[in-house]
Order: structure tokens, then C-alpha cells, then sequence
């Protein structure tokens, strides 16, 4: 047997300086399935990080090319998967800013109520699973109990818990049910109750808190020039967020602040977080007390909008109509546009191209988690393998929105 | 698992006691205690989240305990859209898993791609792995996710390895509700014709 | 602000704008490829205009068209709070010679865009550091955007599964067919030149 004390040159005690290469992803529970990076480790240290995406590329698209104007909206539910709703509404906007309509009152007010809706799912899912990822269980599965309120208000105004290709051009798919502001207004406090346990229970907890302190630092000008939107680069000082700078629907006519970070750093994306699903919530108080009660839902413009049921089945002129819009599609007028609207994770832009027929020629979406998760690198190369996973699930990737 | 003809004895039944099969009893024992890997890429993940969290609660199945590794699970959940990039990844993870492993097809898009019929999509995960339960759904309803996991109980006491699919429920409030004499209850799908099989 | 940044433009660049238009209130100009980056810096440094946020970039396909790819850019002003959409057209019939100057040396943000846009329509750009795919794979040929890329054309990176090795069926019917769903107007697109042939035009 060799005898255990070796008698070596003190050269010979060192570790290998090489640095180490790790394949973190794409199957790491923490990567959402989607991303894979390849780093390269000095210690425990990053020396090198390459983030690929793509793992979860669809062809979205090249899928939109192929329908009509509406047959978009199934795949726009399925981008940011957390929040559908708000991809359905910044869609219809986006085509109807080509078409030149507007759509009635009472439909923004309850676009804006569904997509704040949605905007608490998407906050509560994001908030919850990073929390989870970093070993705290019982938030994460708090906040998918008040998820699941969020659901079940969406469940009975669209009848999909999730995916609810709800939205139209020029309007809505149906109006609102009756009960719809008792419901809106019955899990609020609920949900802002659930939102308050679950900060007590992580922002006094010492472990979480020096994970998420100082780490995925950015400052403004930084974030800006990478082209983050939304609430990381809220979370980094700069206030913009296209509902007050860009008020679009009726977002001028409710009060609600705009919550930024000092620091930029992951506990500030993650406070930016909760503190807007506290103003979500004052603004659905402000849409239910707001929102007329009856008054039509979608536009009056038999170009886009689809006549009514017992119509079709009564009248020859409505069959017709019916049948045009199905089979052939709305025609949108030949040009070009872009619109954007606040999404879950920061400005959803659509560009649309239109050659004047019933098939959009060109749908591009630009999806607010790509240009973030594109700064992934830079964020955590020099910092400590461990702090990826804070770091990563802070951004809020959204596999199908990032990937396309 | 089909050589294996020897009975042993279990306490218990009312006379005292009832003979079974050792891969009956086996089968028994693995449906509770399903170790599952979650291979979540899309939509479906928030699904398979709603499932897992307390409403509606995969624990009463057994089946609460994700594992990370693939070494250590039974049944790999494909949750999601599988792209031809991924497609590598997902055929190695299920190489990896030990035997017996069981894998359930969660939404359309892992059963056959779904609306996603194009260059980049693998149309259903069975043109790479083999695949035991089928759920269909956009995503699936919680409810599907839980009939699917009983289907799977009920294939793997059986020793039934042929694919089945969920089937839709009967509308419990409207039971005479529109087609409903066409649909097949789970229960009855997925016991069949294994246990003439074995008999 | 209206037409203050495309006034600007013009009197900056004079002929190398294209064309410009106000459509829905998007201000567009079309600049030549070759002053791409020139505009590109001269809309982020001057003080007026300051376009500090690179919102998005993206390629169109129009084969009718020469140059045939279009790249659109989309930018923002966060303190002047405007916004234009700068365009450019590269690439003969057969897309040779799309080629940009890349942007990322003016905003860092544009690095992936230009890797998708690489990606997907193929465009390639002088400068950039990593210009790799990042939506698909290496081994991909093809850039899938580009009209003429068949929509159906899978290219897997493992052989599917056999039907004798399966033991089971594993034919589905496709979700819809060719022409089932879908609307009148699409038409099958090969590349423009063929097209021109077909309808009789030079």
C-alpha cells in the first residue's frame, strides 16, 4: 500500500488551474426545460457562460402565415403561456391599429380587466416558482392556490383555464357574464392576502434573502441599451412601462403607480413583482366600479366582426358574412404596423405586415423575456454557480415567448 | 416480469387470506408509489403545476415525489411541445431512466404536435420514445391529468403495456348531455382485455 | 415630435433615404444597406432623437421584390418617448449578398436579434462576434422564414422511430391538410423568380 502522506512538492498540491466545463440544461428542473448554458468554471466561479435558447422554438411565425387573422390568436395565446390573455389583447390591438378600429367601451374596460387578470397569474406563477426553485416550497404552492382563483375567474368568463384564444378582432368572443365584477371583486382581497403571507414568510427569511441580495446586478443605462422592458428594468430604476407612458385601451382613466427598483438587482425584480400585483389589484377595483354594465361588446363593422348566431341561422345576408370571414378571413388593409402593449414580463410588441388579403403576410412578434434573457450571460459570469438559479428565474423566461 | 408464476399468501381478505400473483403484487405495490420525472418544456408545465399543487393534488395517487434525475423515477412525463432540438435530449433522459419506466404523453403537442405542424416540431413523442398514456388536452384539464394517472395505475397492475388514451368524461351535471352514449369510461378502457390476457 | 425624426433623416442623409411614410402613425424611412450603421449611430448620438432602446429587429421575405429581404428595425426613445421604424433591403433573387453592418458596437441589445434574424431569413452581418443559430440547430439548412422554406419541412437530428420497431401504429392524421382550414388567399410560395416565369414578366 502507498503510504498515505505523500511527501510532494508543494507545486504538485495544487488543483488542476483548467477551467472546468458544465452543461447546465436543458433538462435542469430549474432551466424551465428550455435553456441550456454551457459554462465554464473557475472553482465555483463563472468564468464563462453560453446561454442557447431554441429548445423550445415552434415556428410560431411561420405557423401564422398559413391561417387568417384570427387563427393567429390561438398561437398568441400559447407565447407567454403564464399570461395568454395579455398576448390575445395585445394582438387584437395590434391588427386593429392596421384596421383602423376601435373597439366600444365596455370591451377595453374588459380587456384591461382580463389582462391584469392575467398579469396576476403571470406574477404569481414567476414570484412563486423562483421562490421554489431556491427551496422554498410553501409560497410557491400559496401562490398557485391564489393562482388558481385567478383561474377560475378567467375559467368562467372563457371557459379554458389557460389557453383561451379569447380575444377577436374587434372585440371580444363574448361579452361578460353578469357575475363577473362580484367574482373579480370576491378573490382580491384573497389574493392580496396570500401575496402578504408569502412575502412575510420569504423577505424574513435570511437564506433567501442573501441569495437574492447583490446578485444579477444591472444599472439603468446598462439595461436599457441591452433593450429590457417590463418589470426587470423597472426593477433597475428606469420607470417605464407602456401603460403610463403609452396609455393605451383605458389605462389613462385608472390610478396606479409604477413601482421601481434601486438597485437592480434580483431582490428588487423580485419586490417590483409584488408590489405590482398590488397594483393590479387596485386596478381591477378601479375597472369593476368603472365598467358599464351593459352596452355592446364588439365593433359594429361587418368586415371583422362575426354576425351574430341566431343571425347566421335566420338571415341569408349574415350566412354569408359568416362564411366570408371563416373561410376566407377578414381582410386587413395592405401596409405595415407595429403595436405594443405591457405584457407580463415588459413590452409585447406584434409588427404586422399585410398584403391585403385574408392572411397576414408577416407576424412578428417581439417577445420581452428574448432581449432579457439575452443579458443572461453578462449577469452571471463572475458570479457563483449557485446564484444562477435566482438570477435565471428572476428574468422570468418564458420558454414559448423567448424561443418563438 | 411474465415467467414469474409463484403465488405467496396475503392477510387481510375476509377469509383470512387471498393468493396473488408475485408481478400482480408487484404491480400493486409500484402503482403507489410512482417516482415521476417532469420533463416540462411549454404551456402544459403550468398545468402539470396546477396538479401537483394542493387542489387537485397528484399526492393521493402516490405520485407526488418529482425526481430530477432520471436513475430514479418510474414514469417521465413529456409536458409539452418536443422540437426536433429537443428531441435528442428527451430520447436520452428516457435511456437513462431504470426499468420498468412507464411514460405518459401530457397535451396534444407531446401526443402528435398538435396545431404546431411544422419544420421544427417532432409530431408526438412516440416517433422517438415509446409511450404508455396519452392525455389529450391544450393543455389538459387538471382532471384529465389525474384520469391519465389512474389509467397508468390500471396498466400497471395489469401488466398492460399497450398505449391508451384518456377518454373524455361524462358531464357529471348534464349525464344525458350530447354524445355522451358514445364515450367510454375510463375505468372501463383501461381494464378491457389484459385480464383475459393473463388469465 | 411628428415628422421630427424623419425630417431629420432626410436632411442628414438626403438620397439614402429611400422612402418614408407615416403609416398608423409608425414613422418608416427605408435607408440604403450601405449607410445602415451610419443612420443607425447618427439615431442614437443625436441629442434630438436619442434613441437609446433597440426594441426590436426582424427580416421579410418579399421574393417579388429586389433586394428581396427587408430588415425592420424598431427603436425607442426613452427620454424623448418616440419611436421609428428604420427598414433596409438586401439580397438578390437567390438572397446572395444579404449582408449588414452589425449594430451590436451601437447597441449591445441587438445581439440576438441579429443572430435570429441570421437564423431565420439569412442575413448575414459584417462584424458580429458569435453570428451562430439560435433558434434551430447547426446542423439546420435552410432559413425557415424565407417564403420558399416549405412550412412542413422537418429536418430531425435523430431518425424517428419505425413502425415495426414501435409494434404499434404510429400514422396520424395530420391536424389539417394543405388546403383544409385555411383560407382562399395563400398561395404556395417558391422563389420569386420562378413566379415572375410562371406569370409571364421578365
Amino acid at each position: 500500500m502507498e503510504p498515505l502522506d505523500l511527501d510532494l512538492e508543494e507545486g504538485e498540491l495544487e488543483l488542476p488551474a483548467d477551467p472546468m466545463h458544465l452543461n447546465m440544461g436543458p433538462a435542469h428542473p430549474a432551466m424551465h426545460g428550455t435553456v441550456r448554458i454551457v459554462l465554464e468554471l473557475s472553482g465555483e466561479t463563472i468564468v464563462k457562460a453560453d446561454v442557447q435558447i431554441g429548445y423550445l422554438h415552434r415556428g410560431f411565425e411561420k405557423m401564422c402565415e398559413r391561417g387568417t387573422w384570427t387563427q393567429v390568436f390561438p398561437y398568441a395565446d400559447r407565447l407567454n403561456y403564464v399570461s395568454p390573455m395579455l398576448n390575445n389583447v395585445g394582438y387584437a390591438l395590434a391588427v386593429e391599429k392596421l384596421a383602423g378600429l376601435v373597439v366600444p367601451e365596455r370591451c377595453q374596460w374588459y380587456r384591461m380587466a382580463l389582462g391584469e387578470l392575467a398579469r396576476l397569474s403571470d406574477h404569481l406563477t414567476c414570484t412563486g416558482a423562483m421562490a421554489m426553485e431556491l427551496g422554498a416550497f410553501t409560497p410557491f404552492l400559496w401562490f398557485v392556490k391564489a393562482r388558481e382563483m385567478v383561474w377560475d375567474v378567467l375559467e368562467e368568463e372563457t371557459g379554458a383555464r389557460l389557453t383561451h384564444s379569447f380575444g377577436r378582432v374587434g372585440g371580444m368572443a363574448k361579452p361578460p357574464t353578469p357575475a363577473f365584477k362580484d367574482l373579480v371583486r370576491g378573490i382580491l382581497d384573497e389574493i392580496l392576502y396570500t401575496v402578504g403571507e408569502g412575502e412575510k414568510m420569504l423577505l424574513k427569511n435570511r437564506i433567501f434573502l442573501d441569495r437574492l441580495e447583490n446578485t444579477g446586478v444591472i444599472s439603468g443605462p446598462d439595461a436599457i441599451a441591452m433593450g429590457w422592458t417590463g418589470p426587470c428594468l423597472r426593477a433597475s430604476g428606469i420607470a417605464y412601462d407602456v401603460r403610463k407612458a403609452h396609455p393605451y385601451l383605458k389605462y389613462d382613466e385608472v390610478e396606479f403607480d409604477v413601482p421601481v427598483g434601486s438597485k437592480g438587482d434580483t431582490l428588487d425584480r423580485f419586490l417590483v413583482r409584488l408590489e405590482e400585483m398590488r397594483q393590479s389589484t387596485r386596478i381591477l377595483r378601479q375597472i369593476c366600479d368603472k365598467m358599464p354594465d351593459d352596452g355592446p361588446v364588439n365593433c359594429d363593422d361587418p368586415r371583422y366582426v362575426l354576425p351574430e348566431k341566431r343571425d347566421v341561422y335566420t338571415t341569408i345576408e349574415a350566412t354569408i358574412q359568416h362564411f366570408k370571414l371563416v373561410m376566407e378571413g377578414a381582410k386587413v388593409p395592405k401596409g405595415e404596423v407595429y403595436s405594443y402593449t405591457e405584457g407580463g414580463n415588459g413590452e409585447l410588441g406584434f409588427y404586422l405586415v399585410s398584403d391585403g388579403s385574408g392572411t397576414p403576410y408577416r407576424v412578428r412578434i417581439r417577445p420581452p423575456c428574448f432581449q432579457i434573457t439575452n443579458s443572461l450571460s453578462g449577469l452571471i459570469e463572475r458570479a457563483m454557480l449557485s446564484d444562477i438559479i435566482p438570477i435565471f428565474g428572476s428574468i422570468n423566461m418564458i420558454g414559448g415567448e423567448c424561443d418563438h | 416480469m411474465g415467467e414469474v408464476t409463484r403465488t405467496v399468501t396475503l392477510e387481510g381478505s375476509e377469509s383470512g387470506y387471498a393468493t396473488t400473483r408475485l408481478d400482480a403484487l408487484l404491480g400493486w405495490a409500484r402503482k403507489y408509489s410512482l417516482f415521476q420525472y417532469p420533463f416540462v418544456t411549454a404551456c402544459c408545465g403550468m398545468e402539470f403545476m396546477a396538479a401537483v399543487s394542493p387542489r387537485f393534488d397528484v399526492a393521493r395517487f402516490g405520485a407526488e415525489a418529482p425526481r430530477f434525475s432520471p436513475r430514479q423515477s418510474d414514469v417521465l412525463w413529456v409536458v409539452g411541445t418536443i422540437s426536433q432540438r429537443q428531441a435528442p435530449v428527451l430520447r436520452r433522459i428516457y435511456e437513462q431512466m431504470m426499468e420498468p419506466k412507464w411514460v405518459i404523453a401530457f397535451g396534444t403537442c407531446a401526443s402528435c404536435g398538435g396545431f404546431y405542424d411544422n419544420y421544427t416540431t417532432v409530431p408526438g413523442l412516440d416517433k422517438i420514445i415509446p409511450c404508455d398514456v396519452y392525455i389529450p388536452g391544450c393543455p389538459p384539464r387538471p382532471e384529465a391529468i389525474l384520469d391519465g394517472l389512474m389509467l397508468l395505475q390500471d396498466k400497471i397492475t395489469n401488466g398492460d403495456r399497450r398505449p391508451g388514451v384518456v377518454k373524455p368524461r361524462l358531464d357529471p351535471v348534464h349525464p344525458g348531455a350530447q354524445g355522451a352514449g358514445d364515450l367510454v369510461t375510463l375505468r372501463k378502457s383501461g381494464k378491457e382485455k389484459p385480464a383475459k390476457e393473463q388469465a | 415630435m411628428s415628422d421630427l425624426v424623419l425630417r431629420k433623416l432626410k436632411d442628414r442623409f438626403g438620397s439614402a433615404v429611400l422612402e418614408t411614410h407615416s403609416m398608423c402613425g409608425d414613422e418608416t424611412a427605408i435607408v440604403e444597406a450601405s449607410r445602415w450603421k451610419e443612420v443607425a449611430l447618427f439615431l442614437r448620438d443625436d441629442a434630438e432623437l436619442a434613441f437609446n432602446m433597440p426594441i426590436d429587429l426582424c427580416g421579410v421575405d418579399y421574393p417579388e421584390r429586389l433586394p428581396r429581404i427587408e430588415v425592420v428595425l424598431h427603436l425607442y426613445s426613452l427620454a424623448r418617448r418616440h419611436r421609428v421604424r428604420v427598414k433596409t433591403r438586401v439580397g438578390d433573387e437567390e438572397c446572395n449578398g444579404c449582408e449588414l453592418d452589425s449594430l451590436i458596437s451601437v447597441w449591445p441589445g441587438v445581439d440576438w436579434l441579429e443572430r435570429e434574424v441570421f437564423d431565420m431569413s439569412g442575413v448575414r452581418f459584417r462584424g458580429h462576434p458569435d453570428l451562430r443559430r439560435i433558434l434551430l440547430y447547426p446542423e439546420f439548412e435552410g432559413h425557415p422564414l424565407r417564403k420558399d422554406y416549405p412550412a412542413q419541412k422537418t429536418q430531425p437530428l435523430i431518425p424517428y422511430r419505425t413502425e415495426a420497431e414501435a409494434g404499434v401504429p404510429l400514422e396520424k392524421l395530420a391536424p389539417f391538410g394543405p388546403d383544409e382550414g385555411m383560407s382562399f388567399g395563400r398561395e404556395v410560395w417558391t422563389n420569386g423568380k420562378a413566379r415572375r416565369e410562371n406569370r409571364g414578366e421578365q
